[in-house]
């Protein structure tokens, strides 16, 4: 009896949670908490991680120093296919129960998470120029995340050419979640397909195939680039939630106090 | 849960299904096609088209890398350890193009099977190591070379 007693409280905090998240004002005043000390961490992280592999980490033993954009690169890259998940999850929500929030968190994810892949594509090109002897080449692997790019600006293209925000919303969700089939699309391309880009060096089962020396400093950076993701959504959601409640009394009284 | 939004839950993953099935059967139907490159194997079966553009990607036969005096005219052989094609390239090489390394060379097949190489790419590898560790594993010689793909 015990455990079902404890499994139905978390059920129902869980709920309570998911219901507080619908909550402009509480999501407002959390994030705003989180980001206090979310944003110093994660400068400070993204700081020591770049220069750990940068500057401190030995040289490839074949490619020399520009093997060192992986940890942009790659990080990067992982946020993107993470982001996509998150705005198709967030699209799921807003489309089901109609959640206002859901909708700013998959407004504010497209063009943030667009960033992210645009960035790994464009260091991608940069060591590939020294590396294959190429800036691009239409292989399964790069040409799958220029479709991600397109999803990513497909959502903000389209949210933006409907004058009724709730049908803009909808039209986005299940654009959104049509697109989610690239998400492992990508991830196996270089499995499925003989490709250019070589397969992952950090592997899920068996040892990585990348140095330890060198996994560290691109773990640290992958964690730190997640908190970077963490910190725009939350700035981003910020600024959607104050212009969609600007007219509401809450929002009036944040004004007065901070003006006071 | 209410049944207005359970029947909208269906719909989100009868979307997300079907459009996952549709675009999996065609990425199935084209997967020749999605390759970026042929093995030389299929080559020797005549599976790749003579006298079009193609690619062709393997490892460089260690001491099959040959250089022209006189120009920038090089030939060498790719294989996947089961068959391979001779290239015969001129221009410049990507720095990381080596014997025993992957690279992908695009060109058209002539009639004796040779690829006539416009471009040639070096294929890098899933392995990061600091010069430190290559040097000790070659000296260790546990370094196994077997096929990549």
């Amino acid at each position: 009896m015990g455990t079902r007693a404890s499994i139905c409280i978390i059920a129902t905090s869980m709920w309570s949670f998911f219901h507080k998240l619908g909550s402009p004002p509480w999501l407002y005043k959390i994030s705003g908490s989180i980001l206090r000390w979310l944003l110093p961490i994660t400068v400070v992280a993204l700081a020591v991680g770049l220069a750990w592999g940068l500057l401190f980490t030995a040289p490839d033993f074949r490619q020399g120093n520009s093997y060192r954009i992986i940890y942009i690169h790659v990080p990067a890259a992982i946020v993107a296919l993470a982001a996509y998940y998150i705005m198709a999850l967030a699209g799921a929500v807003s489309l089901i129960w109609k959640m206002k929030m859901a909708d700013i968190a998959m407004k504010a994810c497209a063009p943030i998470g667009a960033s992210f892949t645009f960035l790994a594509l464009v260091t991608g090109a940069i060591w590939g120029k020294p590396t294959w002897g190429t800036w691009w080449v239409w292989d399964a692997r790069i040409t799958s995340m220029l479709v991600l790019l397109f999803l990513y600006l497909g959502v903000v293209a389209l949210y933006e050419a409907f004058d009724n925000k709730e049908a803009a919303s909808k039209a986005c969700a299940v654009l959104a979640l049509v697109g989610t089939v690239n998400i492992p699309i990508i991830y196996k391309s270089v499995d499925w397909w003989y490709s250019l880009h070589q397969p992952a060096s950090i592997k899920m089962t068996g040892g990585s195939s990348i140095d330890s020396s060198m996994l560290y400093p691109l773990f640290w950076m992958i964690a730190s680039v997640y908190a970077l993701f963490a910190c725009c959504m939350m700035l981003s959601m910020r600024v959607e939630i104050l212009k969609s409640e600007g007219k509401t009394g809450w929002v009036k009284r944040l004004a007065t106090e901070s003006n006071s | 849960m209410h049944p207005i939004r359970k029947q909208r839950l269906m719909i989100v993953l009868f979307v997300v299904v079907f459009s996952s099935a549709a675009i999996g059967l065609m990425m199935y139907g084209l997967r020749g096609n999605i390759n970026l490159f042929f093995p030389p194997a299929e080559i020797a079966a005549g599976k790749a088209p003579v006298g079009q553009g193609i690619r062709v990607g393997g490892m460089v036969v260690e001491g099959s890398l040959k250089r022209s005096t006189d120009s920038l005219r090089i030939t060498f052989e790719l294989t996947d350890y089961q068959a391979s094609v001779p290239v015969v390239y001129e221009g410049i090489l990507p720095d990381l193009f080596d014997e025993g390394q992957g690279a992908v060379a695009a060109g058209r097949l002539n009639e004796q099977g040779v690829l006539e190489a416009t471009e040639v790419l070096a294929k890098h590898d899933e392995n990061y190591m600091p010069p430190e560790v290559a040097e000790a594993l070659e000296a260790s010689a546990s370094m196994g070379k077997g096929p990549e793909q």
